[in-house]
């Protein structure tokens, strides 16, 4: 994986020193907490309804053993032991001192990471899919540029007081894994006719209030030309994006205002500015980036592993586990693995343990090549385990609990902290997540039920993402009260689509109910191997809002 | 301008003997020398004769389109920018822009909101001089302008991006 050369040593090393001082100077009184709020939260520092939380970069998602074991350490030494792992590749602490931020970031940047633009109306973590550079349906490897993206946008003295946050994701697969059609600007990194790397533009995506998937601005633009593109979007959203109103400064409410055509013109007129001048990329700089993301040396091994046969034979559960955990590999013999931070009602989505990372750091160095990757659902990948050792990491990952079977199935649910952390949040989404994990925690039934993705989201920022769950629960304060809105047939990837609402919304204790009543006339009129989804798709929202609101003896509320 | 920092001999100072003052519509009547006015008064005071571009200084809000001022721009001697929270980032696009497609030369200064932990980011952007908030205490924001200010992307103060600045050391 990519390393930190002197320059980059030598940023995150001066931001260290940087905040040191804002903070010593925020304790004094020399700064009011208004000067110092955009400081602290583009060193990734929030203040939460308990306390500080830290959201630390894991850049595309990408971490090393060593890099995973100081997170630990952080987790036990400044926080209570364990970190959450979140949609956007990145982990959180959520119970941190303003005092011993510095020393967490000192930490960090030993050890080649940061917390930089994790948060602010600044271009945010660069994010791409997990199984980047191992995936068996990838064009080509999209690390390279989401790195130059890193560094070109860090610390971008134009881009840090941006109207609004401002989200990049690239992908490279059959299957977008990105979800990059939700962000201000998606990227899809493709190879042309004559072997030239080329890239799809897409802007003006996000969830949020105004959930829009984004349109395509430029087809084929040639990889050198990426930065200065980005540079024309961003300047014409700086100058012209609103200001006025916190829910309308994002970028997809200037695309939707001025129209794609009329904002496609104003971004080409401004890149004929700055094309082919010196911020165009060198095939010099991409090769030395890329060569940070070479294949690591894998061993030459038999596509068929006769041991990991028997094993799947002779024991169902870790067939059964394969069966939703594993994913094919580009090199024969290998496979990626997905690690479930969700084993159920035990602990919130994407949480994990001290203990628990330090043994997945451990498992990455011995089966793998000591990489870890964050997924955007918020589980951990091991990318490169070959087969052969499958059955032996599956016994040590479940040692750990963290071999739960049900990657992609229903209580793989995504959810973000909600009231019980966020400052934000108009109602406390993990008990909500805690009671659908509760109710279906039956792996007959979720196998049975398939592929099928429910989100969480605590409040209409939505970053539970529910408008892409194929279920997606959102929560809504009424009157002091907390009530949940289910939306179907959301999805994201290639067939990305956003979710609609079902009706009149719930209690909380009454969502499980409703879910399964939900679950009940997918499983009553699914075709042979129908996902949900698609299911959702051809019937329409009828039979499901039938099935749900029919029940007579329910107390539903008026929405 | 009292409490502004800037340059001299390639040194970030105070400038105890900046010449400039905001001058608002209603006082526009007398002398313009070394005045700094809102753009639209800029325009009709040149309009009717009353200032030159060499002397009287121009002041855009976040609005305003700096291109505008193009039929002026190697006269002007004074172009400042106002930020009206430190939040509203728009005059950094504006500062790049006078500096790196208009061409603009002379002293480029930051008003408003302007603060010691943002001086390093409108220097990169082409900042030449920097009105510190009036409660701010100079001599502490004057510590914003030294130390590391090391980027990857180009900027105006830094016109080729890191790797191109590496390519050519190599």
């Amino acid at each position: 994986m990519y390393r930190y050369d002197e320059y980059d040593h030598a940023l995150v090393q001066a931001r260290v020193a940087q905040f040191r001082d804002q903070v010593a100077r925020r304790l004094n009184g020399e700064l009011s907490e208004e000067e110092f709020l955009p400081l602290r939260l583009q060193n990734g520092l929030y203040l939460q309804k308990h306390a500080y939380m830290l959201r630390v970069a894991i850049p595309y998602g990408t971490l090393s053993s060593r890099q995973l074991r100081t997170l630990a350490q952080i987790a036990e030494q400044f926080d209570r032991g364990y970190g959450h792992f979140t949609t956007r590749q990145n982990i959180q602490f959520n119970w941190i001192e303003l005092e011993q931020v510095p020393d967490i970031l000192q930490l960090l940047a030993d050890n080649e990471m940061h917390a930089i633009q994790t948060s602010g109306n600044c271009v945010r973590n660069i994010t791409t899919e997990a199984f980047a550079g191992v995936a068996a349906d990838e064009l080509l490897d999209p690390r390279p540029l989401a790195e130059i993206l890193r560094q070109w946008s860090t610390v971008n003295p134009e881009f840090l007081f941006l109207p609004r946050k401002f989200k990049i994701a690239i992908s490279s697969s059959e299957r977008d894994r990105a979800a990059v059609r939700t962000h201000d600007i998606g990227l899809y990194l493709y190879l042309g006719d004559d072997g030239e790397k080329l890239l799809r533009v897409m802007v003006g995506g996000g969830l949020g209030r105004t959930p829009i998937l984004n349109q395509t601005l430029r087809e084929d633009l040639p990889w050198r030309h990426l930065l200065t593109y980005v540079e024309a979007v961003l300047r014409v959203y700086n100058r012209h994006g609103r200001r006025d109103n916190k829910y309308k400064a994002r970028i997809k409410i200037l695309v939707k205002a001025l129209g794609i055509e009329a904002f496609a013109r104003e971004v080409e007129q401004e890149w004929e500015q700055i094309r082919d001048g010196a911020a165009e990329l060198t095939l010099a700089e991409y090769l030395r980036v890329a060569a940070g993301f070479s294949p690591p040396e894998y061993e030459e091994v038999h596509a068929i592993d006769p041991e990991y046969g028997a094993w799947l034979a002779r024991d169902p559960a870790f067939a059964c586990w394969v069966q939703t955990s594993v994913r094919p590999h580009k090199v024969a013999g290998y496979a990626s693995v997905v690690i479930s931070t969700k084993p159920g009602a035990a602990a919130p989505p994407g949480d994990v343990t001290a203990e628990q990372m330090q043994a997945v750091a451990e498992l990455a160095e011995r089966y793998g090549f000591a990489e870890i990757r964050v997924a955007h659902e918020q589980n951990l990948v091991l990318p490169d385990i070959r087969k052969h050792d499958l059955y032996a990491l599956w016994r040590a990952l479940s040692a750990q609990g963290l071999a739960t079977p049900n990657i992609g199935l229903l209580t793989d649910l995504i959810a973000c902290p909600g009231g019980d952390y966020c400052n934000l949040a108009s109602t406390r989404s993990l008990p909500v997540a805690k009671a659908i994990q509760e109710r279906f925690d039956n792996l007959d039934f979720l196998h049975d039920l398939g592929p099928l993705s429910l989100n969480i989201s605590g409040c209409v920022n939505a970053c539970g993402h529910h408008h892409i769950g194929n279920i997606g629960i959102l929560g809504l304060d009424k009157n002091g009260e907390e009530y949940f809105q289910i939306t179907i047939g959301g999805d994201q990837g290639r067939d990305s689509a956003l979710g609609r609402v079902i009706g009149r919304a719930f209690r909380a204790d009454e969502v499980p109910d409703a879910i399964e009543r939900l679950l009940a006339v997918y499983l009553e009129y699914r075709e042979v191997e129908e996902p949900f989804v698609d299911c959702v798709q051809r019937l329409g929202l009828a039979p499901f809002k039938e099935g749900v609101y029919a029940e007579p003896a329910t107390a539903e509320v008026s929405a | 301008m009292n409490n502004t920092l800037g340059y001299r001999q390639g040194k970030a100072c105070i400038l105890t003997d900046d010449v400039w003052e905001r001058v608002n519509e209603d006082d526009a009547s007398g002398s313009l020398e070394y005045a700094v006015l809102d753009l639209h008064c800029w325009l009709e005071q040149l309009e009717a004769g009353r200032l030159q571009p060499e002397t009287t200084g121009v002041l855009l809000g976040p609005d305003d389109e700096p291109e505008v001022l193009v039929p002026w721009i190697d006269r002007l001697a004074l172009v400042a920018l106002n930020f009206p929270r430190f939040m509203d980032g728009r005059a950094y696009s504006q500062a790049s822009l006078l500096r790196t497609r208009l061409g603009y030369q002379g002293d480029l200064r930051a008003v408003g909101d302007v603060l010691r932990d943002q001086l390093v980011l409108m220097r990169h952007c082409g900042f030449t001089s920097f009105c510190i908030r009036a409660d701010k205490s100079s001599t502490e924001a004057l510590k914003g302008l030294s130390g590391f200010d090391q980027i990857y992307a180009r900027s105006v103060a830094s016109p080729e991006p890191l790797y191109r600045r590496r390519e050519r050391q190599s």
